[in-house]
């Protein structure tokens, strides 16, 4: 095979065999790679009604066929399973090297199974793959494992994915870090990763990845960069100021969900923005494998930052560095919260990637804390100190408590939807399907509350990122107080999205590439005559069998909702003064143009149109 | 003569120049066979590309016993020439910088030669940290190592 290394590595932790088999090539063609693979092998093998943190539960590592290859943004891999958070088929992504290193070791595809009767952690040289003891990693944070673990492999180059105390607690949002700073996020897949007593891969490989038509692809390549060098947000918005770009764009909008979604713009939120991290912290931009955008920020904690706090990535970081905030992250640990803290965000975000927390789930969480804090529901004797919104030091705090599941951490690290019925507040959970919102107010652009309450992992802003269209305007501008066509928009970004992700790309990249310019790398990698249309088939067709897992895993239609506080309360100040989401007009034109029936289910017809019968 | 000049402070560790050499050296993406390689200096905020210096006093040909190391006459670069090395691996030994490898089929060594005059990595580098440049191969590692010395003390007297 090319493109694909053909070969999918299995490891049983409960018995510690270890096998390689054939990868399944109908349904390489079929899901391409990644998150589709992965929902293909997970679809076969596992009950979706099994407890998410059972050992029938599996943890699958898959990359796609341009992991590893030379197209621009092809670092990714995708870890599928059923998720804790959510109940729901969950898919994180995460870039970094460690998804090409699994390919360059060989394997497509990694299937994690049953439980290790102590903790191990798995090391991938090439054709060497063996189990090894990790009890004494065990209750230590991300950076520190994967430095002992490097060290104990002494090969240089060597990658680690691995989970911090927050997996091994089960912290419902877990994430998995690899690199240390990139992270498989969301939906607490490192929960996953520790009810398997597994601490980390480490992964090195020294083979090669081939592709199907060298000189398609050389030049394929060559157009996706040249493309990607002039559109202004990949060559100079996300260099110049990582995705937090966004910060200011989505706060004049008047999108910007602020104190636990009660408003929708911060008024600090230029303190927290990109532009002032670029002037104050930033320390270098640093690149995932392959990627020719480098969004990724490194920043450094303010000199009056560093009286208060203190960063534990090295002894030997010299200077102060740490890897953030995303967008996401200091919305979600800024606005969220309504702290305007720059460095409190920086340690807090620093805290998530050393625990192996998911920063939107936790910022989240803690902001519907504030808010029961605020209501008087809360006692400072129930949550430990006090808890106001805006207190960097509580959300420094609660965010090592969290990881810890110490005090009232241990309620956080069930999520807001837990945490609020427990105190018999469940509308303060913003989120779908048990999984908190991202960074975009659904009442101020309305193709995202779609995107949302659909998504099949819970709220998720990756699946359908209306927003291009909604503000910053492609492929087309959208009216975003509008519903009409937002349902139409909803399905072909979900497609599209989900057939990049299969590829093995980064999704960042359609920020200036269209699917067009994509398809000739799948193409020209496999040897497979895909185009744009079977490229959005795979999507669309991935997309149908993970509804049908979540279906199956008892997860109702009627879960494709927002909460009340989306679809009642008015936004109460800035452009979008007034609005509500109103999903129920979106709904039954997206069901519509899904093809499915008007209650939400793909029928008979659909699925043998996709070859899903 | 041109040289390869690198701009470590422009590198953000993405690794196209590696792929780029591997696929001139194998025609497959294979970074372990790439003779530049990233170094990533997370906790240094650093990312450093890094190959064969060319130097005018060559270590690496002056040790070869069987003068399996020549210069090219086009591109000045050293480079190694497979039907005679013997695979001794004396080069590896004597270079100061570690950029000779012997990962190649065949058991013979292999370093950077300029891709005979047009290097794959300084066309791919998204973020020109690596240049094709008229200029002393060395002279850019200098100033470099300056600047990090000054940002090491600096740091230092801040704590």
């Amino acid at each position: 095979m090319h493109g694909w290394t053909g070969c999918v590595l299995r490891v049983d932790l409960s018995t510690g065999a270890i096998g390689r088999e054939e990868l399944n090539p109908d349904w390489a063609r079929d899901f391409v790679g990644g998150r589709g693979i992965g929902a293909r092998y997970l679809w076969q093998e596992v009950d979706p009604q099994v407890d998410a943190l059972a050992p029938e539960n599996k943890l699958i590592f898959a990359t796609g066929p341009l992991t590893g290859t030379n197209a621009s943004c092809g670092s990714r891999y995708m870890v599928v399973t059923k998720g804790p958070l959510t109940g729901c088929i969950t898919t994180s992504n995460s870039g970094g090297h460690w998804g090409p290193e699994l390919k360059f070791a060989g394997y497509d595809l990694l299937i994690l199974e049953g439980r290790a009767e102590r903790p191990v952690y798995l090391w991938i040289f090439d054709d060497v793959v063996e189990l090894r003891p990790a009890e004494h990693l065990w209750g230590t944070g991300v950076f520190d494992s994967e430095d002992a673990i490097r060290r104990e492999t002494g090969i240089p180059g060597t990658s680690v994915a691995c989970i911090g105390p927050a997996g091994e607690n089960l912290v419902r949002y877990a994430a998995i870090l690899n690199d240390k700073f990139r992270a498989a996020g969301r939906s607490g897949v490192g929960a996953v990763m520790g009810s398997k007593n597994l601490k980390g891969i480490a992964v090195r490989g020294t083979g090669a990845v081939s592709v199907a038509d060298p000189s398609a692809l050389m030049a394929a390549q060559w157009a996706q960069k040249q493309v990607l060098s002039e559109a202004p947000l990949t060559s100079e918005g996300l260099p110049a100021y990582g995705t937090l770009a966004l910060m200011n764009v989505i706060n004049e909008h008047g999108a910007l969900p602020t104190r636990n979604y009660r408003e929708a713009q911060f008024e600090e939120a230029e303190a927290i923005s990109g532009e002032e991290l670029a002037q104050t912290r930033l320390a270098a931009n640093k690149a995932c494998f392959a990627c020719t955008i480098a969004c990724g920020r490194v920043s450094r904690i303010s000199e009056e930052g560093r009286a208060r706090y203190t960063l534990n990535t090295s002894p030997r970081n010299w200077k102060h560095a740490t890897e953030g905030p995303e967008y996401e992250n200091a919305w979600s640990l800024g606005a969220d919260c309504g702290v305007a803290d720059l460095d409190a965000i920086l340690k807090a975000n620093t805290i998530c990637n050393d625990l192996g927390l998911d920063p939107i789930s936790l910022g989240a969480t803690i902001a519907a804390a504030m808010e029961l804090y605020e209501g008087g529901v809360l006692s400072e004797e129930q949550t430990g100190m006090p808890l106001p919104f805006g207190s960097g030091d509580a959300l420094v705090a609660l965010s090592e408590a969290t990881g810890y599941r110490r005090g009232f951490g241990d309620d956080l690290a069930e999520g807001s939807k837990r945490m609020g019925e427990k105190y018999g507040h469940p509308e303060v959970f913003m989120g779908v399907k048990g999984q908190e919102f991202p960074a975009y107010d659904p009442r101020a652009l309305q193709g995202m509350g779609l995107g949302y309450a659909t998504s099949n992992r819970g709220a998720c802003h990756l699946r359908a990122y209306t927003v291009a269209a909604e503000v910053v305007g492609e492929p087309e501008p959208m009216d975003p107080r509008a519903t009409e066509g937002k349902a139409q928009l909803a399905v072909d970004m979900q497609n599209i999205s989900t057939a990049v992700d299969a590829a093995g790309l980064c999704v960042f990249l359609t920020f200036g590439n269209t699917l067009s310019d994509l398809t000739p790398l799948v193409a020209a990698a496999t040897g497979i005559a895909y185009d744009d249309d079977a490229l959005v088939r795979a999507g669309e067709r991935i997309w149908n069998l993970e509804r049908l897992w979540n279906l199956r895993a008892g997860i109702d239609p009627s879960e494709d909702k927002l909460p009340k506080r989306m679809l009642e309360d008015a936004i109460p100040a800035g452009p979008a003064r007034g609005e509500v989401s109103r999903l129920a007009e979106m709904l039954p034109e997206y069901y519509a143009v899904r093809g499915w029936s008007p209650d939400g289910r793909p029928d008979a017809a659909k699925l043998a149109e996709l070859g899903l019968g | 003569m041109n040289a390869l000049q690198i701009h470590p402070e422009k590198c953000t560790g993405c690794k196209q120049c590696e792929l780029a050499c591997s696929w001139v050296q194998t025609g497959g993406f294979q970074p372990s066979r790439s003779l530049i390689r990233v170094h990533i200096f997370d906790e240094q905020a650093s990312y450093a590309p890094y190959t064969c210096f060319q130097c005018d006093e060559a270590w690496c040909m002056q040790a070869c016993p069987v003068n399996a190391i020549d210069v090219d006459e086009a591109s000045g670069a050293k480079i190694v020439l497979d039907e005679v090395c013997v695979g001794c691996k004396l080069c590896v030994i004597a270079c100061p910088f570690g950029t000779i490898f012997f990962d190649k089929p065949g058991g013979v060594a292999a370093k950077c030669d300029h891709c005979a005059g047009d290097p794959a990595c300084a066309k791919v580098c998204p973020t020109a940290a690596i240049e094709w440049t008229q200029a002393d191969p060395g002279a850019w590692i200098g100033p470099f190592g300056d600047r990090v010395d000054r940002d090491y003390r600096a740091a230092e007297e801040a704590d």
